[in-house]
């Protein structure tokens, strides 16, 4: 398998220059719709080499690390990687069979360069590399995120791209400040070296750990740093929104990468820093995000803060640094993303109906729509019998903290109520006869939540994965091991 | 020159930390350019500040780092494509909106959520 686990990074990268070469929109299509079903072979293949063996190592150049960039494929990243793919595949497709790909320009060489972006950033075992590949992944959204034009969406868009812009420096500033404290940026290198550092460098060290932190927390939308995602997504289009779901996993995944790698949490140096802060802000973003549910006047916007809230369950899960906790917030990241998707996806072809806004008179709907709109939302505030149910009962299970509990049960009693007033108001409401949907649109969200269907039935054996990739995680000598470092750790 | 360098890297800070804060675009962009002079300055002092050192083992007695500078190079590129990308997006906004601010007109079915 050595070497294919550098083609999810580079078969994206490839179609997505050839596909601008194409002038006619059907060859791009078909262009990016097989070039994202081979990322999800690719992607299905890789995860069944990292269930059978240790973490695997691709030198970029054949340069060692820890100077060389090396890309590490783990359990962990390999679940990213069929999550980014499998949820890329499907709403491509919702984006073909609504025509929204052909609403502006180039969106299919984008789409393929944000595909591009993601998986190199799961599989980068380089902090400076990680950087590098955030930044592709963020120009290709700032152009998918205001395809098809328009006021407003522009407007979100430029918010959007300063709040990151500013997140790239501080990261740079994060960078450079651990570089010069320990001279390495090969994350295994730096979990060798950390222990071992001069009494002197603590201090320096720690406020570069914060950043690197603060950096996770503006693409995870952490509070305080989440202002930025809810006028992003409800103005995106709701394709690229639902794959955006994926993107604001990438804050979590990167906090939990580096907060077990690097910072473990007996690591002396930065003990009193990880959990201590990600658990309040944890629960701080899944209150703010249940009280955006409510006071949320259109469905685009009701799915962004409940977005929110989904990212503060997985951080609160994140925060606990138990085998049990783990993988509860693996669970919940895992449903979470398809539930988000579908739930973006709904309310942009209740937007496309000119039903948006819950305070306005709005067309009626058709009952299809409205029975995906309530799948999605039983999915999304997490009710039996799709997968929310245990992964919230898992979450709750493995963090029996007080406030943990007051804060998810009452976020999602908010949540309950939001997202009823919306069906209600939107679905049930208004006369007349109801808009068309035509069948193939409704193909994504079914197949999206049919997905969260089977993360139910299979609960088990998935819970059984993802708590040896927990393991993994919170051992990390065999990922160290996996990066060849000179000296032999 | 460690002073003069730190004061330097202090004051783009801060210049840019400035910019960012204002209501309209124009300046949150100089800011935004403020601010990655400044870090592109910090990351080349991650190799520790030295004169008259290339950075190429061999040509003197001790070679500078030259990762940070290979650091810089890429930081530099990543930021003036951003600063690009930003200003193309801002004079799209401009253009659409007619106006610079960077918050939602009050009263408009954007402002209120």
């Amino acid at each position: 398998m050595g070497n294919w686990i550098i083609a999810p990074v580079v078969l994206p990268a490839f179609l997505a220059a050839l596909s601008l070469f194409t002038s006619r929109s059907t060859a791009a299509r078909a262009l990016s719709l097989g070039g994202t079903a081979a990322l999800l072979a690719i992607s299905i293949a890789l995860l069944h080499a990292a269930t059978e063996g240790p973490p695997q190592l691709y030198r970029l150049g054949d340069w060692p690390a820890p100077f060389g960039i090396v890309l590490v494929l783990d359990r962990l990243s390999a679940l990213m990687l069929l999550l980014t793919s499998g949820l890329a595949l499907i709403v491509l497709a919702q984006a073909i069979a609504t025509g929204q790909d052909r609403r502006g320009r180039r969106f299919h060489a984008l789409w393929l360069f944000q595909l591009m972006g993601l998986n190199g950033a799961f599989l980068t075992g380089d902090a400076f590399n990680l950087f590098v590949f955030f930044e592709v992944l963020l120009i290709a959204s700032y152009g998918l995120m205001v395809h098809g034009g328009g006021g407003p969406r522009i407007r979100a868009g430029l918010q959007y791209i300063a709040v990151n812009l500013l997140g790239s420096t501080l990261f740079l500033f994060a960078l450079a400040t651990i570089y010069a404290v320990t001279g390495t940026l090969n994350m295994a290198d730096l979990a060798v070296k950390l222990p071992a550092l001069p009494e002197g460098d603590h201090a320096l060290m720690r406020v570069a750990a914060v950043l690197l932190m603060l950096v996770f927390a503006v693409k995870g939308a952490l509070v305080p740093l989440q202002f930025w995602l809810p006028g992003t997504y409800a103005a995106a289009p709701g394709v690229v929104a639902a794959l955006f779901a994926v993107m604001t996993k990438l804050g979590a995944y990167a906090a939990l990468r580096f907060s077990t790698l690097v910072f473990p949490p007996d690591l002396a140096l930065t003990a009193d820093l990880m959990a201590p802060l990600l658990l309040p802000a944890g629960l701080l973003t899944l209150a703010i995000g249940a009280i955006g549910t409510l006071g949320a006047q259109s469905l685009p916007r009701l799915a962004a803060h409940a977005a929110v809230m989904s990212m503060g369950t997985v951080f609160t899960a994140m925060a606990g640094f138990t085998t049990e906790s783990t993988t509860a917030a693996l669970y919940y990241m895992i449903h979470s993303t398809l539930a988000g998707a579908a739930l973006f996806l709904t309310a942009d072809l209740a937007r496309d109906r000119e039903a948006e806004r819950v305070d306005t008179p709005s067309p009626r709907l058709p009952g299809t729509l409205a029975a995906l709109f309530f799948a999605a939302a039983i999915a999304t505030v997490g009710l039996p019998p799709l997968s929310g149910f245990p992964a919230k009962l898992m979450v709750l299970q493995a963090m029996p903290l007080w406030p943990v509990w007051t804060t998810v049960l009452g976020a999602t009693f908010l949540a309950l109520l939001a997202l009823s007033r919306a069906g209600s108001t939107l679905f049930w409401k208004p006369q007349g006869t109801p808009a068309t949907l035509p069948r193939t649109q409704t193909l994504a969200p079914t197949a999206l939540l049919l997905a969260l269907a089977a993360l139910t039935v299979f609960a088990g054996p998935v819970t059984h994965w993802l708590a040896t990739t927990a393991e993994t995680l919170h051992d990390p000598a065999p990922y160290i091991l996996a990066n060849d470092l000179p000296g032999g750790a | 020159m460690e002073v003069f360098f730190a004061l330097t890297i202090g004051l783009l800070t801060a210049v840019g930390i400035y910019l960012m804060l204002r209501l309209r675009s124009f300046p949150v962009i100089l800011g935004l350019t403020f601010l990655s002079y400044a870090v592109n300055l910090f990351i080349f002092t991650a190799g520790r500040l030295k004169t008259a050192a290339a950075p190429i083992v061999g040509t003197v007695e001790t070679p500078t780092d030259p990762l940070p500078q290979a650091l810089v190079l890429t930081a530099i590129v990543i930021s003036f494509g951003m600063t690009a990308v930003i200003v193309m997006m801002a004079l799209g906004s401009w253009l659409e909106l007619g106006h610079d601010s960077t918050d939602p007109a009050p009263g408009t079915p954007e402002d209120r959520g």
